[in-house]
């Protein structure tokens, strides 16, 4: 009887949906390659979370697009950033523990 | 003679019939990476930039239409700068701590 692993998602992933693959895997046996490829990797999660925090927070901080960002909006946007990563480490913290409580999971995923 | 071992040339861009460059292909796959992240970036702004400033569509683009989408387009990189700029300083502060 197997027990489905975790998704692999490290604790300090900031809630990229995207569990990148080892690297082991791709780039065959080359460790240039390898790093290249986590490098890379790490690099194009952080663009996607600026991306979508962009939008997000354009949405809450933007009124209408004057001659510069003034520093209502600017303020508007750090903050917009750092409850975005706190909701996300919230989730992810919550959802761990009602899963240690519950075993909900684990037992609707075993065998 | 003596064979140079195979696999030491990373780079190197030398003949070897066939031999793929590492090199060559982590640059095209940056440039790849860097052409994707543009569009996305163009995408997102002509979304928001067409919310924030066409109303009801007429049969043209009109002059302060033009204006303010061009004033948006600034205002989505600022904006998307520091979102960028506060991201790494909240991971480096999370680094810090760990």
């Amino acid at each position: 009887r197997s027990r489905r692993g975790g998704t692999g998602r490290d604790r300090g992933d900031t809630g990229s949906a995207m569990d990148a693959p080892s690297a082991a895997g791709l780039g065959g046996a080359d460790p240039q390659l390898q790093r290249f490829i986590e490098v890379e990797t790490q690099k194009q999660r952080f663009q996607q979370l600026v991306h979508q925090m962009t939008e997000l927070c354009w949405e809450k901080c933007m009124d209408k697009p004057g001659p510069k960002l003034d520093s209502r909006a600017e303020t508007c946007f750090v903050n917009c950033v750092e409850r975005f990563i706190d909701t996300s480490q919230f989730i992810l913290n919550r959802l761990e523990q009602t899963q240690k409580s519950k075993s909900a999971f684990s037992e609707s995923l075993s065998d | 003679g003596m064979e140079s071992s195979f696999g030491s040339d990373f780079g190197s861009g030398g003949g070897g019939g066939g031999k793929l460059d590492p090199g060559l292909i982590m640059e095209q796959v940056k440039v790849q990476i860097a052409v994707a992240n543009a569009q996305e970036l163009l995408q997102r702004m002509t979304d928001k930039c067409f919310r924030k400033c066409i109303g009801k569509p007429g049969g043209a683009l009109d002059n302060s239409e033009q204006k303010c989408i061009a004033m948006c387009m600034d205002r989505y990189m600022d904006s998307w700068n520091t979102v960028s700029r506060a991201y790494n300083s909240r991971l480096q502060r999370e680094r810090a701590n760990m």
